[in-house]
């Protein structure tokens, strides 16, 4: 039982300085969370302000250009400074090493470089709010933004590609790590599905990054130098843009997914307190997903005018996704099936992560059908599926795994009716938000407009009110999360009986992780 | 001589080292992606204005070209061999070489240099500022934007790797590196030759074929 005065990595260097200089990647996983979370109040600043504006239709207190740029910074701001630094570089930071019995990831250095790459990206993308701003949406189409009179542009998209660099420093610090600083005895199938879910990850952040990377140089260029590779009127091809842009922006919402489902993995098993059923489908299925999204992204460009060989194509190879996804989702369910489940706030975002995951995939396969997305294209429909699956998926895993390992990180207990209070305000909150925008989109609703017919205001005013209770429900998880941060109850090492490594050690861990050399030799969910 | 004391989280210097190539590796995937996407759609548009390609060609001297790519195969050379040196405890030879390596960077600027002036001085000028008259193609400014794009893109990566390279020498003049310990110099070498290979590409595309 630890002791919460013994040395550990939070109270062993004081002040400020030691955490800008830290190389502890505990520690710069906690400044990611800080960073995230303050990036993520911004971002939902914003969704406030769209969500009040078409509260009821007509103009209310914002102009369309004002909206059309609340949408970008919302967009912009929730991809690149919220989900893609997200649970890699949160909780990936902190329990990778952790987890693989590591003392440190492989290169720590690299590992502070990615967080000031990260806040450089976020200062240069908010310069932009102290010129004319950006309304291109996050996507930043050309031409438009190359055309666009908002002189914002060129900051966010810099902005952009230094964050990219810092996703890219992260994803090959993890491969690395990964190969190299496992415990011994630990082999690629002993190790957690975390360890897993990061890995494919960081494949996808190797391989997809530095293509969006110099696409937005190229689009820097062109509003600069006027290059004309996607000007149409110099000759150049704006699908082209599109293509490179969604040969990233694809296989990055599995790169939010992905970790996440990691997540998931390990807090379904821990709380049925059963071994995690179909480790190697899981495994395979990860793995899958990263590569199979790779070779999706026409699926966004149906309507560009792509060659309806390309549509077919692309559409075939985008229902084989629900294969993989859909086995982790009974492997999962399978999990909990007979186990003695314990039902505390980790599992129930776990639980809501299910619910909410599976809608979003389901309506996913709407929008991969060629001849239903002909009508469903640029509605709420689209808004709504994305939102599912990574709002759904994504936010609600990180805070299952936040729930989780929050006693690890702090050495101290949330109080649990207030985390479970957090989730019923999140999960219903969420539901109530998005759910009519299925509906909106399904009556032709189109996406991205400050103003609609009538006979949509009733869902809309439904809507803002369930974005209400969602953003209530975040104050409620980060207030719960701080508190037991501040004077929370002494944890202990290993509160929920989980089995990885990361249990195996103190509550904060000390500096090094572990006071041995750790070794393996069974699988990582094997009960005694 | 000091030596170099592996960091803490690795069992001993040869478990630093191999994670260290493994994340340079890593690395220069990035930059082969990267660099990938400019020739994907250095293709589609050869593709789609073959005419306007081969035009832009005929403003290139391919004799330049050439020295330039046997300029920088001979760099590639003299950076292997002073890695050879380090493996070898002879830090004179290998600051030596890295000095080479780092001249024939510099005459390969200095080509750079000249080739683009000539250029400017036609007004084949990037972009909105490509002045040139005599086009006989359509968006003959087209293939100018992929010529200076790739290749400035390709010689910032020169200097940044004459940067690096200065920084390894400093280090090889000061005895850090010896046969147990020369991972920079590995390093640097890595990304040089992939910086290298990726001219051995961009020559025939942009200068040999019309």
């Amino acid at each position: 039982m630890s002791n919460l005065t013994d040395k550990n990595y939070l109270n062993c260097e004081k002040g400020l300085w030691s955490w800008l200089t830290t190389l502890d990647h505990k520690r710069i996983g906690v400044m990611y969370l800080i960073s995230i979370v303050i990036f993520a109040t911004l971002g939902a600043v914003f969704s406030l302000l769209l969500r009040y504006e078409l509260f009821s239709a007509g103009k209310d207190f914002l102009t369309a250009l004002q909206y059309n740029k609340v949408m970008t910074y919302h967009g912009a701001i929730m991809t690149f400074m919220v989900l893609v630094p997200g649970i890699p570089a949160v909780l990936g930071n902190i329990l990778l090493p952790l987890q693989i019995g590591a003392k440190d990831v492989a290169f720590p250095r690299l590992n502070l470089l990615s967080w000031y790459c990260l806040m450089a990206g976020a200062l240069i993308a908010m310069i932009s709010l102290f010129t004319t701003g950006v309304d291109t949406g996050w996507t930043f189409y050309a031409p438009y933004s190359i055309g666009s009179a908002q002189s914002g542009t060129v900051f966010v998209v810099l902005g952009a590609f230094v964050m990219g660099l810092a996703s890219i420093l992260t994803g090959l610090n993890f491969i690395a790590t990964i190969h190299q600083l496992r415990a011994k005895g630990m082999t690629f199938m002993k190790m957690p599905l975390f360890v897993w879910g990061l890995y494919a990850t960081s494949i996808i952040q190797i391989v997809a990054t530095p293509v969006v990377g110099i696409t937005l140089l190229l689009l820097v260029a062109e509003r600069l130098l006027g290059v004309g590779i996607f000007d149409p009127k110099l000759g150049g091809d704006p699908i082209l843009f599109q293509h490179f842009f969604w040969f990233y922006s694809h296989p990055v919402v599995y790169l939010m997914v992905l970790p996440g489902m990691g997540v998931i993995s390990e807090v379904v098993s821990t709380f049925s307190k059963k071994v995690i059923f179909g480790y190697k489908a899981i495994v395979y299925a990860s793995v899958a997903i990263a590569g199979v999204g790779f070779l999706v992204w026409g699926h966004h460009m149906f309507v560009s005018g792509q060659s309806d060989w390309a549509g077919v194509l692309f559409s075939f190879i985008t229902m084989f996704v629900g294969i993989p996804t859909a086995v982790k989702i009974f492997n999962w369910m399978t999990t909990l099936y007979k186990g003695s489940i314990e039902f505390r706030t980790p599992l129930l975002f776990a639980l809501g992560f299910l619910f909410v995951f599976a809608i979003g995939g389901l309506t996913g396969l709407f929008l991969a059908t060629l001849s239903t997305d002909m009508h469903f294209h640029d509605t709420y429909f689209v808004v709504s599926h994305f939102h599912y699956t990574m709002v759904g998926g994504a936010v609600m895993a990180t805070f299952a795994g936040l729930f989780y390992w929050w006693p690890k990180i702090c050495g101290r207990m949330y109080h649990e009716l207030s985390g479970q209070i957090g989730f019923a305000f999140v999960f219903i909150g969420f539901n109530v938000t998005f759910f009519p925008q299925f509906i909106l989109g399904a009556m032709g609703m189109p996406r991205r407009y400050f103003d609609y017919l009538p006979e949509f205001e009733h869902l809309h005013a439904v809507s803002t009110v369930g974005s209400t209770i969602v953003n209530i429900g975040m104050v409620i998880v980060f207030v719960t999360l701080y508190r037991a941060w501040k004077n929370g109850e002494v944890a202990g090492d290993n509160p929920w009986g989980g089995t990885t490594l990361e249990w195996q050690t103190t509550s904060p861990p000390p500096h090094e992780n572990f006071t041995k050399e750790m070794e393996v030799s069974g699988g990582p969910y094997d009960r005694p | 001589m000091t030596a170099h004391k592996h960091a803490h989280h690795f069992k001993d210097a040869d478990h630093e080292f191999s994670a260290s190539k493994m994340g340079v590796w890593l690395f220069l995937c990035t930059e082969i992606v990267m660099f990938g996407v400019l020739f994907v759609a250095y293709f589609l548009y050869h593709h789609q204005y073959p005419a306007t390609f081969a035009e832009g060609a005929t403003f290139l001297d391919w004799r330049m070209g050439a020295l330039n790519t046997v300029v920088l195969l001979l760099s590639s050379f003299t950076m292997a061999i002073s890695i050879h040196f380090c493996q070898k405890n002879d830090s004179k030879k290998a600051v030596l070489n890295l000095a080479l390596t780092l001249v024939l960077a510099a005459v390969f600027m200095v080509v750079k240099y000249l080739e683009y002036s000539h250029k400017f001085h036609l007004g084949l000028y990037p972009g909105q500022f490509f002045s040139y008259q005599g086009a006989e193609s359509a968006n003959l400014a087209l293939y100018f934007s992929f010529y200076f794009l790739m290749t400035g893109l390709h010689g910032l990566h020169i200097l940044i790797g004459m940067g690096v390279i200065t920084w390894v020498l400093i280090r090889a003049r000061r005895g850090d590196f010896n046969s147990k310990y020369y991972t920079p110099v590995e390093g640097v070498g890595l990304f040089w030759h992939v910086i290298d290979l990726i001219w051995i590409f961009l020559f025939p595309l942009l200068y040999l074929v019309g």
